[in-house]
């Protein structure tokens, strides 16, 4: 977040983007429809909360999260079986009660909870690996005005590495849609 | 929903329509707003963030070391028990299960709400939730930390407390998976593991938005600051909170991809609590129904259970919520609507525990059995009758008061039911666990189960260990979910410019 190396010394710095800024929910929708229509494929939305619509907007596909989530649950699920089963009936059987060692019925409850606290963490866990978070430090974040993106701004970030960008055409097109301001993100060169 | 005038009277609309609908003219309701005047996202931020980033209120240490004393209590009860032994509580025969099982209900079952909140009413897109989902998980987890200190010491030898889990140890011998009580130890560990994820989640874009401001705040503050200890204070609190505030914010930035992971995450969180909290209570009341103990022994015991459960987490999150409302001005996020919401569920949750006291009754008669009918007369008309007529009291008639919206609105009663209810509920728990336990199948067995000094102080400190966590919550973490709530206001809506003017304000 220190940005006074990269600010003082022009010549360290790469490109990162261009950013376009705006102050409404409808304003980054239509700015978000109209970038993906004009065919640009690395760039993000920024918003300080969820915008309803906002992943058709930019057409982005389901989220592979369930798949961590049912992978916990599977888990969950059969190890509390197996639990049950090794432990009562494998590796110490005792009686109690008259009870059969092993019945997929009484250890239920705990294949059960299992099931729920291996999805959760898988919930949490997918959240993250899809995020690719935690992350450090990102170049968005050299944005001296990122602070209003998590208050009561919105913002579109069109990378310097999608094949369609262009410093000049790619802020002209941004200007166009009516932005409050565009501006030059930088990235940190890796040895600078 | 905009699909009104315009597209029924389209001629492609297909086929005449009736005369009788041009006559219809739908009722204008507009839907009660969440977020009063018209407030903009930035007032949202600045009204939770400044909670966290302004200074410390007088009443704020006064709860403190109040909460911070009464805790002692719990604590000073534990040592005493642990280097005694716990027959330091009122436990005698026939009666082993006495306070601490109650109070673990107790608080269990106050948990429950913040789950009902952020899960359930979730998936029910209730976007009312959004305003208190917050501080009611933190209360969950504050209050399953209280619920788990009262079985953690009642093992006795609290130092093999390690063996409910299915560890390996010296007796090469594992837990009993046959037993409701090895079940409690799994669903309770699991209640309080998830609940502590969800509310984590939900917490990352409100504390990236705590991170981002800061550097600003300590700006602020170290313009304010009068002399050189207070600097120093103030750039060594700065550190801390860009660290604390940076570390747990996890490098979110709010990127539209994120939210999209995020809210199926958590979407998915809410659909697994919603079972997870159903079957939290169904297993605490399993440890009662599975034994063979008249007044214990009964189907009609988990919905029960899991009734009273949110019944009295509300009631908590009413005791909460209204304080805190008029301490910190909140009145226009936590508006008059989500504690009718509140009330509302207040009084279906006690009429539906109304409705199994009654039914319990029935069934005990219906089912002719001798020693079932008899547990439930003497419920009501024995020994412990002065305990089961508050619980009447509290939970069956003082929630009836919530049908007029003049009660609702008056906070004063509200806030004062919302005590009769936490009372209520922990009778119940009372009531259920002593009365069957005192008098069994033979007489020469019963007994008049009191609770000692220690039991007494022991309860009471935890209400201080709770706030003491609460109070800590309320300074370094958002007491609200701005983010949500800002995603619920009209002008979050994308659609939003568009509806004006060409919808009769039909909406």
């Amino acid at each position: 977040m220190d940005t006074s190396n990269t600010a003082s010394s022009p010549a360290a710095r790469k490109p990162y983007g261009m950013l376009a800024l705006f102050d409404s929910a409808p304003a980054i929708y239509e700015a978000a429809r109209t970038v993906r229509e004009a065919g640009y494929s690395r760039w993000d939305a920024l918003t300080p909360f969820p915008v309803h619509g906002l992943d058709g907007a930019m057409g982005l596909g389901r989220s592979r999260v369930p798949v961590f989530v049912f992978i916990g649950g599977v888990i969950g699920f059969f190890v509390g079986m197996w639990l049950a089963w090794w432990m009562g009936y494998y590796n110490y059987p005792l009686i109690v009660g008259g009870k059969p060692y092993f019945s997929p019925i009484f250890p239920f409850p705990i294949a059960y909870e299992l099931t729920i606290l291996l999805a959760a963490f898988g919930a949490l866990g997918g959240m993250f690996v899809c995020n690719r978070l935690p992350m450090h430090n990102h170049p968005v974040f050299n944005y001296e005005n990122f602070r209003s993106l998590t208050d009561d701004k919105f913002a579109v970030v069109i990378e310097a590495e999608d094949p369609l960008f262009d410093a000049e055409g790619t802020r002209t097109f941004l200007e166009e849609l009516g932005p409050l301001e565009v501006t030059a993100l930088y990235d940190e060169e890796d040895d600078a | 929903m905009n699909t009104t005038k315009d597209s029924l009277s389209h001629p492609d609309g297909g086929g005449a329509r009736p005369a009788v609908l041009e006559e219809v003219r739908p009722a204008n309701m507009p839907r009660r707003p969440i977020v009063e005047n018209q407030r903009t996202f930035a007032w949202i931020t600045q009204k939770v963030c400044g909670i966290v980033e302004g200074r410390a209120p007088l009443w704020w240490w006064v709860a403190f070391v109040i909460s911070s004393m009464v805790a002692s209590f719990t604590v000073m009860g534990l040592i005493y028990l642990t280097a005694t032994g716990v027959g330091v509580w009122g436990l005698s025969h026939p009666v082993f299960w006495g306070w601490a099982i109650i109070n673990f209900v107790f608080w269990i079952g106050i948990g429950h709400a913040g789950t009902l909140i952020s899960a359930i009413l979730c998936l029910l897109k209730q976007k009312w939730r959004t305003s208190i989902n917050r501080a009611a998980e933190a209360m969950t987890i504050f209050a399953v930390m209280c619920a788990g200190i009262f079985p953690l010491f009642h093992v006795g030898r609290v130092w093999f407390a390690w063996w409910l889990f299915p560890l390996p140890n010296a007796n090469v011998i594992w837990p009993n998976f046959r037993s409701p009580l090895e079940w409690d130890v799994f669903a309770v560990s699991t209640y309080g593991t998830v609940s502590a994820l969800f509310w984590y989640m939900g917490m990352i874009p409100d504390l990236a938005t705590l991170r981002d401001r800061v550097k600003s705040v300590y700006e602020k503050r170290l313009a304010e600051a009068k002399n050189g200890a207070q600097r120093t204070f103030e750039t060594a609190y700065y550190q801390f909170r860009k660290y604390f505030y940076g570390v747990l914010a996890m490098g979110w930035r709010g990127s539209n991809r994120h939210w999209s992971n995020y809210e199926m995450a958590y979407l998915l969180l809410a659909g697994l609590s919603t079972p997870l909290v159903l079957s939290v209570h169904t297993i605490v009341s399993f440890d009662f129904a599975v034994a063979n103990l008249p007044g214990w022994h009964t189907t009609i015991f988990p919905p029960y259970f899991v009734a009273g459960a949110i019944f009295s987490g509300f009631g908590m999150v009413l005791t909460l919520m209204l304080p805190l409302r008029a301490l910190f001005g909140l009145q226009d996020l936590i508006t008059q609507y989500h504690i009718d919401c509140m009330c509302k569920i207040c009084l279906a949750t006690g009429s539906m525990v109304g409705y199994a006291y009654a039914m319990e009754f029935f069934i005990a008669w219906y089912g002719a059995n001798p020693y079932e009918g008899f547990a439930f007369v003497n419920r009501a008309f024995g020994q412990y009758s002065w305990a089961y007529w508050i619980m009447i009291t509290c939970n069956v008639i003082s929630p009836q008061f919530f049908w007029f919206a003049a009660a609702r609105r008056n906070l004063v009663l509200v806030f004062i039911l919302s005590i009769f209810i936490n009372v209520g509920m922990w009778f119940e728990r009372f009531v259920i666990t002593v009365s069957s336990l005192a008098n069994d199948f033979l007489p020469a067995n019963w007994n008049y189960y009191s609770p000692t000094i220690i039991d007494i102080f022991t309860f009471a400190g935890t209400f201080g260990i709770f706030g003491f966590f609460f109070l800590l919550f309320i300074r370094f973490l958002p007491l609200l979910a701005f983010a949500e709530i800002k995603a619920v206001t009209p002008q979050a809506d994308p659609h939003h410019h568009h509806d004006n003017g060409n919808d009769d304000g039909h909406k």
